[in-house]
């Protein structure tokens, strides 16, 4: 299959944390669980103030069919609902829990019995699990399909934001659990074709992964492909994947599944062999603390819903006051305005950058250089539509094609005027939905 | 450990390269030229670099400040516009008509259109072609100081005697920092090396020079070699051609620019009334810029077309 491969920039790796196994952390003092860790409708409580938990039991069921049911990740006792202020802007209900410092498991927790299509699905459904990769689509959406449309499984392992190396971990650490969860896809769900995409800067991941690939092949009936890829960011883009590994182009506005795929994160794929193994739905989470300002940087395993103050903790603590404080990546990542936030199911990092790490040039005027059009991997021209949106032009942003845009930040990052380009094309996509509902209404 | 943290939208890291740095790689590309000029033509061409450059920072701080603007001279555009003026000037040029064609590329080629990034055509050539047409002095280059002038002149105006080493060397008459092709060459993979410009417009422009050339000199390689080396070529193609506000910034956009600057170039050479047409092929091209690149434009992953 002959194709040029997008286009994208060279990000520092800083992986400094690859070669280091994910250690557990102590059971925090309380958590707090936002009733929102996913894409979709929040999900609705179902204890109240008072109430006993225990790691694993439901506090909150799915409040729709794109949602996910959320557990508790300690054991103790829910002091608190209250208010949470996501990074979006909204506010979601959420649930505290006081910890009793043991971690009982709730002793409900039992293998699920998968023995077809639908008790799969079922499965996936009830683990909680959601896009880990940082999207936090609810994985069972994703296999409500014609199963029959699925040609390829793409396994997204190309971890391209520099610092993170929770999939790195995952790879060489969960390998039988992502034996688990590929080998009952491909019996229940009738997967044919499994792809692994990952980036060649991980030598040891890659290895891991083609001994998957012999375990998995030697269940018979599929057949399974390690594609190594260079590390260019945004290598791990979905859409970027899904070209570089089976040559397909997804449309903007479609879905991978409209091209006969679907993509799946190498951990949340982790995360569904461990609850068919054992039951435990997604209650833990890998995270990757490092940045400038963290003491001893690392991979520790996380109690869904504890404070970043605990984590960082955890490490040493801070070594200086940090500049920015970020869940994931610093190419894609959120960030926040106090320690106090809680690690979310689909958090991968927690960064304190420094200031030395986070420094950006001045602002100055547009040269017209043309580095963010020629390293935009969907060749879309940010400068020309940062022009089109200070006009407020619908006409000519829809032409300029924004709506295709991923937001991964390459022509914010290579601006030698720090424009904020990508920046711009978040608002200029809302505006132009915006514009879109207004004409439908009339319509 | 409650501080205030900095919010903001991603992405928070850079690459690290800023506007100021790469015109400072675009000066340090210049300066073996102006060193070469400087040895060709005597000191007096430092002088006019100095004098130049000087008005052309001036000039941009003096125009933000009535415009009531952010000085940007801290972006060394201006100097690296002043610079190549300059080194488009011949060596003996009066000092004031350096000031007179300063103002006229910062104030009204760049400083009336909305200062740094939105000049439709490029200060430097558009005031360098401003002074021919209005001083008569540009027209008669100076003769290097260094070898015995009788030998001289500028090779595309008198004859074509001029042997491929001297053009090398740039022992010939024409403008300080137009006549040594080494220097210049040196700057243009400067300039490759720190990814400042890409291959693809001076190899379009140069090398249609040199085909076009090759062919009207009776199939000759070496007046095809002469030809580029002479005249403003190099300094046009590697330094002026490729200043990313007025050309295009498309792969083939460069490339469509290049082979329309050398056209022209071609064109006036050979049928035209002046002996040198880079000036006037880089400003024409300019003007087509926008054009260029609204039709080069990359084509949309995922809109229409099953290929990237």
């Amino acid at each position: 299959m002959a194709f040029s491969l997008l286009h994208g920039v060279h990000v520092p790796h800083r992986k400094n944390t690859r070669d280091m196994a994910a250690v557990r952390m102590d059971a925090p003092k309380t958590v707090v669980i936002p009733m929102s860790m996913h894409i979709g409708a929040p999900a609705k409580p179902v204890v109240k103030v008072g109430d006993t938990v225990k790691v694993g039991t439901l506090i909150a069921e799915a409040g729709g069919f794109v949602s996910a049911p959320i557990h508790a990740s300690v054991s103790g006792k829910v002091t608190k609902i209250t208010d949470y202020l996501l990074s979006n802007g909204t506010t979601v209900p959420a649930v505290v829990i006081e910890s009793d410092g043991e971690m009982t498991p709730d002793e409900t927790i039992a293998p699920p019995v998968v023995d077809s299509r639908d008790t799969l699905l079922e499965a996936i459904k009830r683990s909680g699990v959601v896009g880990l990769g940082g999207a936090g689509f609810p994985t069972h959406v994703k296999f409500s399909v014609d199963l029959g449309r699925i040609e390829y499984l793409v396994v997204n392992c190309a971890e391209c934001e520099p610092y993170v190396t929770s999939d790195t971990r995952t790879m060489l650490d969960r390998v039988d659990d992502m034996k688990t969860a590929l080998v009952a896809m491909k019996t229940h769900f009738g997967i044919r074709n499994i792809v692994v995409g990952i980036e060649s800067n991980k030598k040891a991941a890659i290895k891991s992964m083609m001994g998957l690939m012999n375990e998995v092949v030697a269940t018979g009936e599929c057949t399974f492909t390690v594609k190594v890829l260079p590390s260019v960011y945004p290598q791990g883009g979905e859409k970027v994947l899904i070209y570089h590994t089976v040559g397909r182009v997804v449309p903007v506005g479609k879905l991978p599944i409209d091209v006969g795929c679907i993509a799946v994160n190498c951990t949340t794929l982790a995360a569904i062999g461990a609850y068919l193994k054992t039951g435990m739905p997604l209650v833990e989470k890998c995270v990757t603390v490092d940045g400038g300002c963290v003491k001893e940087p690392g991979n520790v395993i996380v109690p869904v819903g504890t404070a970043m103050s605990e984590v960082f903790e955890f490490c040493g603590g801070l070594t200086e006051a940090p500049d920015k404080v970020i869940y994931g990546g610093p190419m894609m990542g959120i960030t926040v305005p106090d320690t106090s936030a809680p690690i979310l199911k689909n958090t991968n990092a927690i960064l304190a950058l420094s200031k030395k790490e986070t420094k950006l040039p001045k602002t100055t005027p547009c040269i017209r250089c043309g580095r963010c059009l020629n390293t935009c991997p969907f060749g879309l021209s940010p400068a020309a539509i940062a022009r089109a949106y200070d006009k407020r032009d619908t006409v000519a942003l829809d032409k300029l094609g924004v709506q295709a845009c991923m937001e991964c930040g390459c022509c914010s990052f290579v601006c030698p005027a720090n424009r904020p380009l990508v920046q711009t094309n978040k608002l200029a996509k809302v505006l132009l939905k915006e514009e879109k509902a207004k004409e439908d209404a009339k319509a | 450990m409650n501080t205030q943290l900095k919010l903001s939208v991603s992405p928070h890291i850079h690459s690290g390269r800023s506007t100021r740095r790469i015109m400072l790689d675009v000066l340090i590309a210049l300066l073996p030229a102006t060193a070469a000029g400087a040895v060709i033509f005597g000191l007096r061409s430092l002088l006019v670099v100095a004098v130049t450059v000087a008005a052309c920072v001036g000039f941009e701080a003096l125009f933000s400040l009535i415009a009531k603007k952010p000085i940007p001279v801290g972006d060394l555009s201006a100097a690296v516009t002043g610079l190549l003026l300059a080194l488009n000037l011949p060596a003996n040029i009066p000092l004031w008509q350096c000031v007179v064609g300063s103002l006229f590329a910062i104030v009204v080629v760049k400083g009336l259109f909305g200062g740094l990034g939105a000049n439709p055509v490029n200060p430097a050539i558009t005031a360098r072609v401003f002074m021919l047409v209005a001083f008569a002095t540009l027209t008669k280059a100076a003769f290097p100081t260094i070898v015995d002038t009788a030998s001289s002149a500028t090779p595309l105006a008198a004859e074509k005697a001029t042997s491929l080493t001297d053009l090398l060397l740039g022992l010939h008459g024409g403008a300080i920092g137009e006549t040594c092709a080494a220097a210049l060459l040196l700057g243009g993979v400067y300039l490759l090396v720190r990814r400042v410009i890409t291959w693809h417009v001076p190899v379009a422009f140069i090398g249609t020079v040199f085909l076009t050339s090759f062919i009207m000199e009776g199939m000759d390689a070496t007046a095809a070699l002469a030809a580029i080396l002479s005249g403003g070529l190099l300094i046009g193609a590697i330094f002026m051609a490729t200043d990313y506000v007025t050309s295009p910034a498309t792969p083939w956009g460069k490339i469509i620019f290049g082979l329309g600057a050398s056209l022209i170039t071609f064109l006036i050479r050979y049928f035209g009334s002046y002996p040198e047409g880079v000036s006037f092929a880089i400003l024409f091209m300019n003007i087509l810029t926008p054009y260029i690149s609204s039709w080069t434009r990359r084509r949309i992953f995922g809109m229409g077309g099953s290929k990237a």
